[in-house]
């Protein structure tokens, strides 16, 4: 136990901190495009409604492994996007970044199907007042209908991001060294100290995903909408 | 007037139409200025050219690659989603028992589990199984693949069939109960079967999650129709268009599973009203399913 401590103590927070550095970034990314995606889904242009569409159905329903092989074989290898500057950290920083548009591009389709849910829990009479005093379609979206529905999805949006956090572990396919990649090496190398490896890094994971889980509940019951 | 008005905004008149139009085109040139960049992009590097695409033309690239790691996404989906069926029925039924010990251990088991990522599971199963040689060696990366879904589905599918038995009005217990049947005769014929039906959709949509998350079997080497797909690639030097392959084929499986969960959603609302003639909600039904895997 102690050799194990020896070798895993150490490289636990930053493997951790990398996992949590995934999580922020990707969670930001996947608000914004999300939000996005959610205002074409509603918007009065049919192009719009229809990309968002076929976006959703579309990457959602790809595995994200092979998004995130995506971005590394097809983005960067294929298409030349390289994501960070040329320099010795080139191939860790650029694969973290890889992982974090696979990351954004993929929840956000979770995102704006959650924010999607939250606006039709809008009563129809909030659009309708905000129309009948002249607001424009932006207007009624971005000043009326967008904030209530967020306060009224603060709880999925949770489970997104929960589901976010357990997600950057497929950041190890591509090599980026976060918490399970680390259990993965802890694993080769000592093997007869299995279970203790799993239950450290299933411990650290339960501590972010349950702390995210608590913060969104106390958030909900303290800014949702009461209807 | 081709448009219909919602609530968001009104039936566009002649300046709307226009803005809308100009929208519209905007968007239009930005989405195909991207195409094109991509395209051309990748006509650049030489992923075009015939001999990249050619090999899912022929008949071997489809047998000794695509087809058995197609099998085996769908052997480990399939399994693990029978496994998890059982498991969740034990964990939720758990989680309503009478006894204090079993709710909290079913409790537990299902925080837990659900808490923590698929991968890790699966990494910790099959370092586990090899050390301590639970399975053939050929068999391992499947077993653990089977391992790590089983535990992580069966927890959300034991909430899905509680929520399920939660809903059922009470009456159905307490006719069971006035017929003299025992607790486990009333959960197995008449609590269990309707929660299972009454939650079919939510069921179906967790299979595409089991479907996408076998992906994951690729850290650990499991030829499922990812893996097979990099190692066509690999032989034929065109990872673009393998992805792409495997990709369509995903998306067209999950695409069908997900279709029949919202078909059968939308069939249930029509059987609960009964009303001859009640026409099925026009707007798309509601999000199902709890996960965002």
């Amino acid at each position: 136990m102690s050799t194990l401590w020896e070798s895993m103590g150490p490289a636990l927070w930053p493997a951790f901190w990398i996992t949590i550095k995934l999580t922020v970034i990707s969670a930001v990314g996947a608000l914004i495009w999300g939000t996005v995606l959610a205002a074409m889904k509603v918007s009065p242009v049919p192009v719009m409604r229809g990309f968002a569409t076929v976006y959703v159905n579309i990457v959602r329903n790809t595995p994200l492994t092979l998004i995130i092989l995506f971005c590394s074989i097809g983005l960067y290898q294929n298409l030349g996007l390289a994501l960070a500057p040329e320099n010795d950290t080139f191939i860790e920083s650029n694969n973290f970044r890889l992982a974090v548009l696979g990351f954004i591009l993929y929840t956000a389709t979770f995102v704006a199907e959650t924010l999607r849910s939250g606006i039709n829990t809008v009563p129809l009479g909030q659009a309708e007042a905000a129309r009948s005093i002249g607001m424009s379609f932006p207007q009624v979206l971005g000043l009326v209908v967008l904030p209530q529905a967020m306060r009224s999805v603060i709880a999925p949006m949770g489970s997104v991001l929960i589901a976010l956090t357990k997600n950057t572990t497929i950041a190890s396919v591509i090599g980026v060294a976060e918490a399970s990649l680390l259990m993965k090496t802890e694993l080769e190398n000592n093997a007869d100290q299995i279970l203790a490896i799993f239950a450290i890094i299933a411990v650290g994971f339960m501590i972010i995903t349950l702390t995210e889980g608590a913060v969104f509940g106390w958030a909900a019951k303290r800014w949702a909408i009461k209807r | 007037m081709t448009q219909q008005s919602t609530v968001l905004y009104d039936a566009p008149g002649p300046r709307a139409r226009a803005i809308n139009r100009i929208t519209a085109g905007v968007f239009v040139v930005v989405i195909v200025a991207l195409l094109v960049y991509v395209i051309m992009t990748l006509h650049t590097n030489g992923q075009l050219t015939g001999e990249k695409w050619s090999p899912f033309t022929e008949g071997g690239t489809w047998t000794t690659w695509i087809l058995p790691g197609l099998l085996g996404t769908l052997k480990a989906a399939a399994l693990s989603i029978v496994l998890a069926l059982v498991l969740g029925a034990v964990l939720g039924v758990g989680r309503l028992s009478q006894h204090r010990w079993m709710r909290a251990l079913s409790g537990f088991f299902v925080e837990v589990f659900r808490a923590i990522p698929v991968l890790i599971l699966i990494y910790f199963a099959y370092y586990f199984f090899a050390a301590y040689a639970i399975v053939p060696s050929s068999q391992l990366a499947f077993t653990a693949v089977v391992f790590g879904l089983t535990l992580y589905n069966g927890s959300v599918i034991a909430e899905i069939l509680r929520a399920g038995i939660l809903s059922l009005p009470n009456g159905q217990s307490e006719a069971a109960k006035s017929i003299g049947m025992r607790k486990s005769q009333m959960m197995r014929l008449i609590l269990l079967p309707q929660a299972v039906t009454a939650m079919l959709p939510a069921l179906v949509s967790q299979m595409v999650i089991a479907l996408k998350d076998s992906a994951l079997g690729y850290a650990i080497g499991y030829i499922e129709v990812v893996r097979s797909g990099i190692k066509s690639a690999s032989y034929f030097g065109n990872y673009l268009p393998s992805l792409v392959v495997i990709a369509i084929i995903m998306i067209v499986l999950n695409f069908a599973l997900t279709s029949l969960a919202h078909r059968l959603e939308r069939r249930f609302r029509q059987g609960k009203r009964k009303a001859p003639g009640t026409q099925a909600p026009a707007d798309p039904p509601a999000e199902i399913g709890a996960g965002a895997r």
